[in-house]
Protein backbone atom coordinates (compact mmCIF):
# COMPACT_ATOMS: atom_id res chain seq x y z
CA UNK A 1 0.00 0.00 0.00
CA UNK A 2 1.55 3.28 -1.09
CA UNK A 3 0.61 6.79 -0.03
CA UNK A 4 -0.43 8.95 -2.97
CA UNK A 5 0.72 12.54 -3.60
CA UNK A 6 -2.35 13.86 -1.78
CA UNK A 7 -1.29 12.02 1.35
CA UNK A 8 2.23 13.47 1.23
CA UNK A 9 0.78 16.93 0.68
CA UNK A 10 -1.58 16.57 3.64
CA UNK A 11 1.27 15.24 5.75
CA UNK A 12 3.56 18.16 4.96
CA UNK A 13 0.72 20.66 5.43
CA UNK A 14 -0.29 19.03 8.71
CA UNK A 15 3.20 19.22 10.17
CA UNK A 16 3.58 22.81 8.98
CA UNK A 17 0.29 23.83 10.59
CA UNK A 18 1.26 22.19 13.88
CA UNK A 19 4.73 23.76 13.88
CA UNK A 20 3.42 27.27 13.26
CA UNK A 21 0.65 27.30 15.89
CA UNK A 22 2.83 29.23 18.41
CA UNK A 23 3.00 32.12 15.92
CA UNK A 24 -0.70 32.81 15.83
CA UNK A 25 -2.64 30.71 18.31
CA UNK A 26 -3.22 30.66 22.05
CA UNK A 27 -1.78 28.18 24.51
CA UNK A 28 -4.76 25.85 24.32
CA UNK A 29 -4.29 25.42 20.57
CA UNK A 30 -0.54 24.91 20.91
CA UNK A 31 -1.21 22.27 23.55
CA UNK A 32 -3.67 20.53 21.21
CA UNK A 33 -1.06 20.68 18.45
CA UNK A 34 1.46 18.99 20.75
CA UNK A 35 -1.10 16.29 21.57
CA UNK A 36 -1.77 15.77 17.85
CA UNK A 37 1.95 15.41 17.23
CA UNK A 38 2.28 12.97 20.11
CA UNK A 39 -0.59 10.77 18.98
CA UNK A 40 0.73 11.06 15.44
CA UNK A 41 4.04 9.62 16.65
CA UNK A 42 2.25 6.86 18.59
CA UNK A 43 0.10 5.89 15.60
CA UNK A 44 3.07 6.03 13.21
CA UNK A 45 4.95 3.72 15.60
CA UNK A 46 2.05 1.30 15.82
CA UNK A 47 2.08 1.17 12.03
CA UNK A 48 5.34 -0.86 12.03
CA UNK A 49 3.74 -3.83 13.74
CA UNK A 50 0.04 -3.26 13.03
CA UNK A 51 0.17 -1.74 9.56
CA UNK A 52 3.22 -3.25 7.86
CA UNK A 53 3.28 -6.60 9.62
CA UNK A 54 -0.46 -7.03 10.22
CA UNK A 55 -0.10 -7.98 13.88
CA UNK A 56 -2.92 -6.30 15.85
CA UNK A 57 -0.82 -4.93 18.69
CA UNK A 58 -2.39 -3.24 21.69
CA UNK A 59 0.88 -2.65 23.51
CA UNK A 60 1.17 1.07 22.81
CA UNK A 61 0.23 2.16 26.33
CA UNK A 62 2.71 -0.30 27.85
CA UNK A 63 5.60 1.24 25.92
CA UNK A 64 4.34 4.76 26.56
CA UNK A 65 3.86 4.10 30.28
CA UNK A 66 7.23 2.43 30.70
CA UNK A 67 8.78 5.35 28.84
CA UNK A 68 7.13 7.72 31.35
CA UNK A 69 8.48 5.78 34.31
CA UNK A 70 12.01 5.06 33.09
CA UNK A 71 12.37 8.73 32.10
CA UNK A 72 10.95 9.94 35.42
CA UNK A 73 13.09 7.62 37.52
CA UNK A 74 16.24 8.65 35.63
CA UNK A 75 15.44 12.33 35.97
CA UNK A 76 14.79 11.95 39.69
CA UNK A 77 18.18 10.27 39.96
CA UNK A 78 19.74 13.40 38.51
CA UNK A 79 20.12 12.35 34.87
CA UNK A 80 19.64 15.39 32.57
CA UNK A 81 16.21 15.49 30.92
CA UNK A 82 17.15 14.66 27.34
CA UNK A 83 19.58 11.92 28.42
CA UNK A 84 16.73 10.46 30.49
CA UNK A 85 14.52 10.34 27.40
CA UNK A 86 17.23 8.55 25.46
CA UNK A 87 17.75 6.01 28.23
CA UNK A 88 13.98 5.42 28.39
CA UNK A 89 13.85 4.88 24.62
CA UNK A 90 16.75 2.45 24.70
CA UNK A 91 15.54 0.46 27.68
CA UNK A 92 11.98 0.14 26.43
CA UNK A 93 13.37 -0.87 23.02
CA UNK A 94 15.32 -3.71 24.64
CA UNK A 95 12.27 -4.65 26.69
CA UNK A 96 10.11 -4.78 23.53
CA UNK A 97 12.66 -6.93 21.71
CA UNK A 98 12.78 -9.46 24.55
CA UNK A 99 9.01 -9.42 25.03
CA UNK A 100 8.41 -9.62 21.28
CA UNK A 101 10.49 -12.78 20.99
CA UNK A 102 7.92 -14.37 23.31
CA UNK A 103 4.51 -12.94 22.41
CA UNK A 104 5.06 -12.76 18.64
CA UNK A 105 4.73 -16.54 18.64
CA UNK A 106 1.03 -15.86 19.04
CA UNK A 107 -1.01 -14.96 16.00
CA UNK A 108 -4.27 -13.13 15.31
CA UNK A 109 -6.66 -12.75 18.25
CA UNK A 110 -4.26 -14.50 20.60
CA UNK A 111 -1.57 -11.95 19.85
CA UNK A 112 -4.06 -9.11 20.31
CA UNK A 113 -5.06 -10.41 23.74
CA UNK A 114 -1.45 -11.10 24.71
CA UNK A 115 -0.39 -7.60 23.70
CA UNK A 116 -3.19 -5.95 25.69
CA UNK A 117 -2.33 -8.08 28.72
CA UNK A 118 1.17 -6.59 28.58
CA UNK A 119 -0.32 -3.17 29.37
CA UNK A 120 -2.14 -4.48 32.44
CA UNK A 121 0.85 -6.47 33.68
CA UNK A 122 3.12 -3.42 33.33
CA UNK A 123 0.60 -1.26 35.16
CA UNK A 124 0.32 -3.79 38.00
CA UNK A 125 4.07 -4.18 38.35
CA UNK A 126 4.60 -0.42 38.36
CA UNK A 127 1.85 0.18 40.95
CA UNK A 128 3.13 -2.57 43.23
CA UNK A 129 6.82 -1.71 43.07
CA UNK A 130 6.38 1.28 45.36
CA UNK A 131 10.00 1.63 46.46
CA UNK A 132 11.02 2.46 42.90
CA UNK A 133 7.88 3.91 41.34
CA UNK A 134 6.03 5.48 44.24
CA UNK A 135 3.19 2.99 43.64
CA UNK A 136 -0.29 4.49 43.36
CA UNK A 137 0.95 7.85 44.65
CA UNK A 138 2.85 8.42 41.46
CA UNK A 139 6.10 10.33 40.94
CA UNK A 140 6.95 14.01 40.74
CA UNK A 141 9.54 15.12 38.22
CA UNK A 142 11.93 18.06 38.49
CA UNK A 143 9.94 21.11 37.42
CA UNK A 144 10.97 23.21 34.47
CA UNK A 145 10.88 26.83 35.57
CA UNK A 146 10.03 28.30 32.20
CA UNK A 147 7.25 30.68 31.20
CA UNK A 148 4.12 28.68 30.17
CA UNK A 149 4.30 29.71 26.50
CA UNK A 150 7.92 28.72 26.24
CA UNK A 151 7.27 25.39 27.96
CA UNK A 152 4.38 24.63 25.63
CA UNK A 153 6.38 25.59 22.55
CA UNK A 154 9.32 23.46 23.67
CA UNK A 155 7.19 20.34 24.11
CA UNK A 156 5.34 20.97 20.86
CA UNK A 157 8.68 20.84 19.06
CA UNK A 158 9.82 17.80 21.05
CA UNK A 159 6.67 15.90 20.08
CA UNK A 160 6.99 17.09 16.47
CA UNK A 161 10.60 15.92 16.51
CA UNK A 162 9.59 12.44 17.68
CA UNK A 163 6.83 12.38 15.04
CA UNK A 164 9.24 13.36 12.27
CA UNK A 165 11.77 10.73 13.39
CA UNK A 166 9.06 8.07 13.37
CA UNK A 167 8.04 9.17 9.86
CA UNK A 168 11.64 9.07 8.63
CA UNK A 169 12.01 5.58 10.10
CA UNK A 170 8.81 4.54 8.33
CA UNK A 171 10.05 5.99 5.05
CA UNK A 172 13.36 4.14 5.31
CA UNK A 173 11.83 0.84 6.43
CA UNK A 174 9.24 1.00 3.67
CA UNK A 175 11.98 1.15 1.02
CA UNK A 176 14.29 -1.39 2.62
CA UNK A 177 14.47 -5.15 2.80
CA UNK A 178 12.84 -4.96 6.24
CA UNK A 179 9.67 -3.28 4.99
CA UNK A 180 9.35 -5.67 2.09
CA UNK A 181 9.76 -8.62 4.41
CA UNK A 182 7.20 -7.26 6.88
CA UNK A 183 4.66 -6.80 4.11
CA UNK A 184 5.29 -10.39 3.00
CA UNK A 185 4.67 -11.58 6.57
CA UNK A 186 1.44 -9.58 6.61
CA UNK A 187 0.22 -11.29 3.45
CA UNK A 188 1.25 -14.85 4.24
CA UNK A 189 3.61 -15.71 7.05
CA UNK A 190 4.27 -19.30 5.95
CA UNK A 191 5.09 -18.22 2.42
CA UNK A 192 7.34 -15.51 3.86
CA UNK A 193 9.38 -18.11 5.74
CA UNK A 194 9.45 -20.26 2.63
CA UNK A 195 11.14 -17.54 0.56
CA UNK A 196 13.82 -17.15 3.22
CA UNK A 197 12.53 -14.43 5.55
CA UNK A 198 13.56 -14.91 9.17
CA UNK A 199 10.02 -14.12 10.28
CA UNK A 200 10.75 -14.09 14.02
CA UNK A 201 13.61 -11.60 13.67
CA UNK A 202 11.59 -9.37 11.34
CA UNK A 203 8.57 -9.34 13.62
CA UNK A 204 10.74 -8.55 16.63
CA UNK A 205 12.30 -5.66 14.68
CA UNK A 206 8.83 -4.31 13.84
CA UNK A 207 7.61 -4.67 17.42
CA UNK A 208 10.74 -2.91 18.71
CA UNK A 209 10.32 -0.07 16.23
CA UNK A 210 6.70 0.22 17.35
CA UNK A 211 7.94 0.63 20.93
CA UNK A 212 10.82 3.10 20.80
CA UNK A 213 8.93 6.18 19.60
CA UNK A 214 6.17 5.48 22.13
CA UNK A 215 8.78 5.30 24.87
CA UNK A 216 10.36 8.57 23.75
CA UNK A 217 6.95 10.24 23.66
CA UNK A 218 6.12 8.83 27.11
CA UNK A 219 9.35 10.06 28.66
CA UNK A 220 8.87 13.52 27.15
CA UNK A 221 5.24 13.57 28.28
CA UNK A 222 6.33 12.81 31.86
CA UNK A 223 8.77 15.73 31.83
CA UNK A 224 6.09 17.93 30.32
CA UNK A 225 3.38 17.22 32.91
CA UNK A 226 5.80 16.99 35.84
CA UNK A 227 3.83 14.23 37.52
CA UNK A 228 2.94 10.65 36.53
CA UNK A 229 0.91 7.85 38.09
CA UNK A 230 0.14 4.28 36.95
CA UNK A 231 -3.46 4.86 35.78
CA UNK A 232 -2.52 7.90 33.71
CA UNK A 233 0.56 6.26 32.21
CA UNK A 234 -0.89 2.87 31.28
CA UNK A 235 -4.30 3.67 29.79
CA UNK A 236 -6.26 0.94 28.06
CA UNK A 237 -8.11 3.74 26.28
CA UNK A 238 -4.84 4.94 24.71
CA UNK A 239 -3.90 1.43 23.66
CA UNK A 240 -7.20 1.10 21.78
CA UNK A 241 -7.29 4.65 20.44
CA UNK A 242 -3.90 4.54 18.74
CA UNK A 243 -4.63 1.59 16.41
CA UNK A 244 -8.01 3.15 15.62
CA UNK A 245 -6.26 6.37 14.63
CA UNK A 246 -3.82 4.51 12.38
CA UNK A 247 -6.64 2.57 10.72
CA UNK A 248 -8.71 5.70 10.37
CA UNK A 249 -5.97 7.29 8.28
CA UNK A 250 -4.85 4.10 6.57
CA UNK A 251 -2.75 1.39 8.20
CA UNK A 252 0.37 0.41 6.31
CA UNK A 253 0.77 3.81 4.60
CA UNK A 254 3.36 6.45 5.45
CA UNK A 255 1.03 9.40 6.02
CA UNK A 256 -2.15 7.61 7.10
CA UNK A 257 -1.49 7.05 10.81
CA UNK A 258 -0.52 10.69 11.42
CA UNK A 259 -3.50 12.00 9.45
CA UNK A 260 -5.81 9.61 11.30
CA UNK A 261 -4.40 10.76 14.62
CA UNK A 262 -4.90 14.41 13.66
CA UNK A 263 -8.49 13.80 12.55
CA UNK A 264 -9.23 11.79 15.67
CA UNK A 265 -7.74 14.26 18.19
CA UNK A 266 -9.50 17.20 16.54
CA UNK A 267 -12.83 15.34 16.53
CA UNK A 268 -12.26 14.40 20.12
CA UNK A 269 -11.47 17.98 21.13
CA UNK A 270 -14.72 19.14 19.54
CA UNK A 271 -16.78 16.41 21.15
CA UNK A 272 -14.89 16.48 24.42
CA UNK A 273 -15.80 20.10 24.88
CA UNK A 274 -19.41 19.72 23.82
CA UNK A 275 -20.48 16.19 24.60
CA UNK A 276 -18.39 15.07 27.53
CA UNK A 277 -20.52 12.01 28.30
CA UNK A 278 -20.55 10.80 24.74
CA UNK A 279 -16.83 10.52 24.24
CA UNK A 280 -16.48 6.76 24.55
CA UNK A 281 -19.70 6.11 22.68
CA UNK A 282 -18.28 8.14 19.82
CA UNK A 283 -15.03 6.16 19.90
CA UNK A 284 -17.13 2.99 19.69
CA UNK A 285 -19.08 4.29 16.72
CA UNK A 286 -15.86 5.30 14.94
CA UNK A 287 -14.46 1.79 15.46
CA UNK A 288 -17.60 0.11 14.13
CA UNK A 289 -17.76 2.39 11.08
CA UNK A 290 -14.07 1.76 10.38
CA UNK A 291 -14.32 -1.99 10.59
CA UNK A 292 -17.40 -2.23 8.42
CA UNK A 293 -17.06 0.56 5.90
CA UNK A 294 -13.49 1.76 5.71
CA UNK A 295 -11.03 -1.05 6.24
CA UNK A 296 -8.43 0.88 4.20
CA UNK A 297 -8.85 4.15 6.15
CA UNK A 298 -9.92 7.63 5.08
CA UNK A 299 -7.19 7.93 2.45
CA UNK A 300 -8.56 4.86 0.69
CA UNK A 301 -11.73 6.85 -0.03
CA UNK A 302 -9.72 9.14 -2.24
CA UNK A 303 -7.80 6.25 -3.82
CA UNK A 304 -10.99 4.33 -4.45
CA UNK A 305 -12.59 7.25 -6.18
CA UNK A 306 -9.47 7.69 -8.29
CA UNK A 307 -9.43 4.01 -9.20
CA UNK A 308 -13.08 4.24 -10.21
CA UNK A 309 -12.67 7.28 -12.42
CA UNK A 310 -9.44 5.78 -13.83
CA UNK A 311 -11.30 2.58 -14.72
CA UNK A 312 -14.09 4.50 -16.45
CA UNK A 313 -11.73 6.62 -18.53
CA UNK B 1 19.94 -48.95 -9.08
CA UNK B 2 19.71 -47.35 -5.67
CA UNK B 3 22.08 -44.46 -5.10
CA UNK B 4 21.47 -44.01 -1.40
CA UNK B 5 24.92 -45.24 -0.45
CA UNK B 6 26.92 -42.79 -2.55
CA UNK B 7 28.92 -40.25 -0.56
CA UNK B 8 28.48 -37.02 -2.51
CA UNK B 9 24.69 -36.88 -2.36
CA UNK B 10 23.29 -33.36 -2.19
CA UNK B 11 20.39 -34.45 0.01
CA UNK B 12 20.42 -37.58 2.12
CA UNK B 13 17.75 -38.81 4.51
CA UNK B 14 18.63 -41.56 6.93
CA UNK B 15 15.99 -43.34 8.99
CA UNK B 16 13.65 -40.37 9.12
CA UNK B 17 10.42 -40.86 11.06
CA UNK B 18 7.65 -38.45 11.91
CA UNK B 19 4.72 -39.16 14.19
CA UNK B 20 1.70 -36.97 14.85
CA UNK B 21 0.44 -38.10 18.24
CA UNK B 22 -0.12 -41.79 17.60
CA UNK B 23 -0.13 -41.52 13.83
CA UNK B 24 3.03 -42.61 12.05
CA UNK B 25 3.17 -40.31 9.03
CA UNK B 26 6.74 -41.36 8.13
CA UNK B 27 8.53 -44.50 9.24
CA UNK B 28 12.26 -44.96 8.82
CA UNK B 29 12.52 -43.22 5.45
CA UNK B 30 15.96 -43.24 3.80
CA UNK B 31 17.05 -42.07 0.37
CA UNK B 32 19.61 -39.82 -1.29
CA UNK B 33 19.50 -37.41 -4.21
CA UNK B 34 22.53 -36.83 -6.41
CA UNK B 35 23.25 -33.32 -7.70
CA UNK B 36 21.33 -32.64 -10.91
CA UNK B 37 19.07 -35.64 -10.56
CA UNK B 38 15.35 -35.48 -11.35
CA UNK B 39 13.50 -37.90 -9.11
CA UNK B 40 9.80 -38.61 -8.78
CA UNK B 41 8.21 -39.26 -5.41
CA UNK B 42 4.88 -40.99 -5.72
CA UNK B 43 2.39 -42.48 -3.35
CA UNK B 44 -1.36 -42.50 -2.77
CA UNK B 45 -3.10 -39.70 -0.89
CA UNK B 46 -2.13 -39.72 2.77
CA UNK B 47 1.10 -41.63 2.09
CA UNK B 48 3.19 -38.95 3.79
CA UNK B 49 4.62 -37.14 0.75
CA UNK B 50 3.84 -33.63 1.94
CA UNK B 51 5.02 -34.53 5.43
CA UNK B 52 8.32 -35.65 3.91
CA UNK B 53 8.77 -32.30 2.17
CA UNK B 54 7.83 -30.45 5.36
CA UNK B 55 10.43 -32.38 7.30
CA UNK B 56 13.15 -31.64 4.73
CA UNK B 57 12.40 -27.91 4.60
CA UNK B 58 12.18 -27.40 8.35
CA UNK B 59 8.42 -26.84 8.45
CA UNK B 60 8.30 -29.94 10.68
CA UNK B 61 10.97 -31.45 12.94
CA UNK B 62 11.53 -35.16 12.28
CA UNK B 63 10.79 -37.34 15.31
CA UNK B 64 13.99 -39.24 14.58
CA UNK B 65 16.56 -39.77 11.85
CA UNK B 66 19.00 -37.46 10.11
CA UNK B 67 18.73 -35.17 7.11
CA UNK B 68 21.98 -34.21 5.42
CA UNK B 69 22.11 -31.36 2.93
CA UNK B 70 25.50 -31.02 1.27
CA UNK B 71 26.88 -33.18 4.05
CA UNK B 72 25.52 -31.03 6.87
CA UNK B 73 22.82 -32.22 9.28
CA UNK B 74 19.90 -29.85 8.80
CA UNK B 75 17.16 -31.71 10.68
CA UNK B 76 16.78 -28.83 13.15
CA UNK B 77 16.72 -26.00 10.61
CA UNK B 78 13.96 -23.40 10.30
CA UNK B 79 12.12 -22.94 7.00
CA UNK B 80 13.90 -19.68 6.20
CA UNK B 81 17.27 -21.34 6.77
CA UNK B 82 16.34 -24.11 4.37
CA UNK B 83 15.37 -21.51 1.79
CA UNK B 84 18.66 -19.65 2.13
CA UNK B 85 20.66 -22.87 1.90
CA UNK B 86 19.10 -23.62 -1.45
CA UNK B 87 16.36 -26.02 -0.41
CA UNK B 88 13.27 -24.60 -2.09
CA UNK B 89 9.80 -26.05 -2.25
CA UNK B 90 6.42 -25.26 -3.64
CA UNK B 91 3.32 -25.85 -1.58
CA UNK B 92 0.62 -28.29 -2.63
CA UNK B 93 -1.85 -25.52 -1.88
CA UNK B 94 -0.26 -22.51 -3.58
CA UNK B 95 0.88 -19.81 -1.18
CA UNK B 96 1.22 -16.46 -2.94
CA UNK B 97 1.33 -13.04 -1.28
CA UNK B 98 -2.18 -12.36 -2.57
CA UNK B 99 -2.27 -8.56 -2.63
CA UNK B 100 1.20 -8.15 -4.04
CA UNK B 101 1.79 -8.15 -7.75
CA UNK B 102 3.22 -11.15 -9.52
CA UNK B 103 6.52 -9.27 -9.85
CA UNK B 104 6.62 -8.43 -6.14
CA UNK B 105 5.93 -12.05 -5.24
CA UNK B 106 8.92 -13.23 -7.23
CA UNK B 107 11.05 -10.31 -6.04
CA UNK B 108 10.52 -11.57 -2.49
CA UNK B 109 12.01 -14.92 -3.51
CA UNK B 110 15.04 -13.27 -5.11
CA UNK B 111 15.59 -10.81 -2.27
CA UNK B 112 15.38 -13.12 0.72
CA UNK B 113 16.13 -16.56 -0.67
CA UNK B 114 18.19 -15.71 -3.75
CA UNK B 115 20.72 -13.51 -2.01
CA UNK B 116 20.02 -10.35 -4.06
CA UNK B 117 22.03 -7.40 -2.80
CA UNK B 118 19.19 -4.89 -3.00
CA UNK B 119 15.49 -4.64 -3.75
CA UNK B 120 16.39 -3.33 -7.22
CA UNK B 121 18.67 -6.29 -7.99
CA UNK B 122 16.00 -8.63 -6.71
CA UNK B 123 13.47 -7.08 -9.07
CA UNK B 124 15.81 -7.69 -12.03
CA UNK B 125 16.30 -11.31 -10.99
CA UNK B 126 12.53 -11.63 -10.63
CA UNK B 127 11.94 -10.39 -14.17
CA UNK B 128 14.34 -12.99 -15.54
CA UNK B 129 12.56 -15.71 -13.68
CA UNK B 130 9.13 -14.46 -14.81
CA UNK B 131 10.36 -14.51 -18.41
CA UNK B 132 11.56 -18.05 -17.89
CA UNK B 133 8.17 -19.35 -16.72
CA UNK B 134 6.26 -17.21 -19.23
CA UNK B 135 4.52 -14.98 -16.72
CA UNK B 136 6.15 -11.71 -17.77
CA UNK B 137 2.94 -10.36 -19.35
CA UNK B 138 1.15 -10.72 -16.00
CA UNK B 139 3.94 -9.14 -13.94
CA UNK B 140 1.85 -6.24 -12.65
CA UNK B 141 -1.28 -8.19 -11.78
CA UNK B 142 -2.11 -8.85 -8.14
CA UNK B 143 -1.32 -12.51 -7.47
CA UNK B 144 -4.83 -13.14 -6.16
CA UNK B 145 -6.25 -12.49 -9.64
CA UNK B 146 -4.35 -15.31 -11.34
CA UNK B 147 -6.01 -18.53 -12.47
CA UNK B 148 -4.74 -21.75 -10.93
CA UNK B 149 -2.32 -22.68 -13.71
CA UNK B 150 -0.73 -19.22 -13.60
CA UNK B 151 -0.53 -19.38 -9.81
CA UNK B 152 1.39 -22.62 -10.03
CA UNK B 153 3.76 -20.97 -12.48
CA UNK B 154 4.12 -18.12 -10.06
CA UNK B 155 5.15 -20.59 -7.35
CA UNK B 156 7.75 -21.97 -9.75
CA UNK B 157 9.04 -18.51 -10.65
CA UNK B 158 9.27 -17.61 -6.97
CA UNK B 159 11.25 -20.74 -6.13
CA UNK B 160 13.50 -20.28 -9.16
CA UNK B 161 14.30 -16.72 -8.15
CA UNK B 162 15.67 -18.21 -4.95
CA UNK B 163 18.45 -19.94 -6.93
CA UNK B 164 17.70 -23.31 -5.38
CA UNK B 165 20.04 -26.27 -5.40
CA UNK B 166 17.24 -28.68 -4.61
CA UNK B 167 13.68 -27.91 -5.63
CA UNK B 168 10.80 -29.94 -4.26
CA UNK B 169 7.57 -29.62 -6.18
CA UNK B 170 4.57 -30.78 -4.18
CA UNK B 171 1.86 -31.74 -6.65
CA UNK B 172 2.39 -28.75 -8.92
CA UNK B 173 0.24 -30.45 -11.53
CA UNK B 174 -2.77 -31.15 -9.34
CA UNK B 175 -5.89 -29.41 -10.61
CA UNK B 176 -4.42 -28.59 -14.03
CA UNK B 177 -5.90 -29.80 -17.31
CA UNK B 178 -3.80 -31.92 -19.63
CA UNK B 179 -2.49 -29.11 -21.81
CA UNK B 180 -1.59 -27.12 -18.73
CA UNK B 181 0.18 -30.18 -17.36
CA UNK B 182 2.19 -30.47 -20.58
CA UNK B 183 3.24 -26.84 -20.20
CA UNK B 184 4.23 -27.35 -16.59
CA UNK B 185 6.20 -30.49 -17.40
CA UNK B 186 8.11 -28.70 -20.15
CA UNK B 187 8.92 -25.99 -17.66
CA UNK B 188 10.10 -28.45 -15.02
CA UNK B 189 12.28 -30.11 -17.64
CA UNK B 190 13.95 -26.81 -18.46
CA UNK B 191 14.48 -26.12 -14.76
CA UNK B 192 16.20 -29.49 -14.45
CA UNK B 193 18.36 -28.66 -17.46
CA UNK B 194 19.81 -25.75 -15.51
CA UNK B 195 21.29 -28.29 -13.13
CA UNK B 196 18.77 -27.94 -10.31
CA UNK B 197 18.13 -31.17 -8.44
CA UNK B 198 14.38 -31.74 -8.65
CA UNK B 199 12.11 -33.90 -6.54
CA UNK B 200 8.68 -34.07 -8.14
CA UNK B 201 5.93 -35.19 -5.83
CA UNK B 202 2.83 -36.57 -7.46
CA UNK B 203 0.09 -38.96 -6.63
CA UNK B 204 -0.45 -39.67 -10.34
CA UNK B 205 2.26 -41.99 -11.55
CA UNK B 206 2.11 -41.22 -15.24
CA UNK B 207 2.90 -37.53 -14.77
CA UNK B 208 6.32 -38.22 -13.28
CA UNK B 209 7.24 -41.03 -15.64
CA UNK B 210 7.94 -38.67 -18.50
CA UNK B 211 10.34 -36.64 -16.37
CA UNK B 212 12.27 -38.83 -14.03
CA UNK B 213 14.34 -41.90 -14.61
CA UNK B 214 14.20 -42.70 -10.93
CA UNK B 215 11.16 -43.10 -8.71
CA UNK B 216 10.63 -43.26 -4.97
CA UNK B 217 7.41 -44.78 -3.72
CA UNK B 218 5.92 -43.92 -0.37
CA UNK B 219 3.07 -45.95 1.09
CA UNK B 220 1.67 -45.59 4.60
CA UNK B 221 4.73 -43.54 5.49
CA UNK B 222 7.20 -46.18 4.35
CA UNK B 223 9.51 -46.05 1.37
CA UNK B 224 8.44 -49.23 -0.38
CA UNK B 225 10.49 -48.77 -3.54
CA UNK B 226 13.42 -46.74 -4.88
CA UNK B 227 14.83 -47.39 -8.33
CA UNK B 228 14.61 -46.89 -12.08
CA UNK B 229 11.13 -45.85 -13.17
CA UNK B 230 10.68 -48.78 -15.60
CA UNK B 231 11.28 -51.33 -12.84
CA UNK B 232 9.19 -49.49 -10.30
CA UNK B 233 6.05 -49.35 -12.42
CA UNK B 234 6.23 -53.12 -12.84
CA UNK B 235 6.83 -53.70 -9.11
CA UNK B 236 4.04 -55.75 -7.57
CA UNK B 237 4.04 -53.96 -4.26
CA UNK B 238 3.75 -50.62 -5.99
CA UNK B 239 0.87 -51.76 -8.15
CA UNK B 240 -0.79 -53.15 -5.05
CA UNK B 241 -0.34 -49.94 -3.15
CA UNK B 242 -1.89 -48.03 -6.00
CA UNK B 243 -4.58 -50.27 -7.34
CA UNK B 244 -5.39 -52.55 -4.45
CA UNK B 245 -4.63 -56.23 -4.02
CA UNK B 246 -7.49 -57.62 -6.09
CA UNK B 247 -6.71 -55.55 -9.11
CA UNK B 248 -3.01 -56.36 -8.87
CA UNK B 249 -3.81 -60.08 -8.82
CA UNK B 250 -6.02 -59.71 -11.89
CA UNK B 251 -3.31 -57.81 -13.70
CA UNK B 252 -0.80 -60.53 -12.87
CA UNK B 253 -3.16 -63.24 -14.14
CA UNK B 254 -3.55 -61.41 -17.40
CA UNK B 255 0.23 -61.05 -17.78
CA UNK B 256 0.87 -64.70 -17.16
CA UNK B 257 -2.17 -66.04 -18.98
N1 LIG C 1 0.21 -31.44 10.82
C1 LIG C 1 -0.36 -32.67 10.89
N2 LIG C 1 -0.92 -33.08 12.04
C2 LIG C 1 -1.48 -34.31 12.12
N3 LIG C 1 -1.52 -35.20 11.13
C3 LIG C 1 -0.97 -34.84 9.96
C4 LIG C 1 -0.36 -33.56 9.77
N4 LIG C 1 0.12 -33.48 8.50
C5 LIG C 1 -0.18 -34.65 7.93
N5 LIG C 1 -0.83 -35.48 8.79
C6 LIG C 1 -1.26 -36.85 8.52
O1 LIG C 1 -0.13 -37.55 8.03
C7 LIG C 1 -0.51 -38.42 6.98
C8 LIG C 1 0.28 -38.10 5.73
O2 LIG C 1 -0.18 -36.87 5.21
P1 LIG C 1 0.49 -36.13 3.98
O3 LIG C 1 1.95 -36.06 4.22
O4 LIG C 1 -0.23 -34.86 3.76
O5 LIG C 1 0.18 -37.15 2.79
P2 LIG C 1 0.29 -36.92 1.22
O6 LIG C 1 0.94 -35.62 0.96
O7 LIG C 1 1.08 -38.09 0.75
O8 LIG C 1 -1.11 -36.97 0.70
C9 LIG C 1 -2.02 -38.28 6.79
O9 LIG C 1 -2.65 -39.30 7.51
C10 LIG C 1 -2.29 -36.93 7.42
O10 LIG C 1 -3.60 -36.88 7.91
MG1 LIG D 1 0.31 -34.00 -0.09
Amino acid sequence: MKSGPLAYLLLAAGILVLATTPLYADNYVVRTAAIVAMYGALATSWNFIGGFTGYPSFSTAAFFGLGCYVGAICQRAGVPMIAAWLIATLMVGVFAALLGAIILRLRGHYFAIGSIAVVEVCRLVVSSWSSLTGGGDGLNLPLLHWPPEELMRFFLFVMLGILVLSLIATFLVDRARLGFGLRCIHQNEDAAAMVGIDTTRYKVAAYTLSAIFCAAAGAAYASWTGYIDPTESFQILMTVKVPVMAMLGGAGTLAGPFLGAAAFVLLEEVFWANFLDWNRAILGVVIVLLVFFLPGGLLSLHLRRRAKSGGAA
Amino acid sequence: MSTSTTGDAILKLDGVSKTFGGLKALTDVSFALQPGEVVGLIGPNGAGKTTLVNVVTGNLRPSSGSILFEGKDVAAQKPHEAARRGLARTFQIVQPFPQMTVLENVTAGALFGGGAASVGDARDMARTSLDFVGLAPLADRPAAQLALAARKRLELAKSLAMNPKVLMLDEVNAGLNSSEIDGALALIRSIAERGVTVLIIEHLMKVVLSLSKRLLVLHHGQMIADGPSREIVADERVIEAYLGQKYAAKLKERHHG
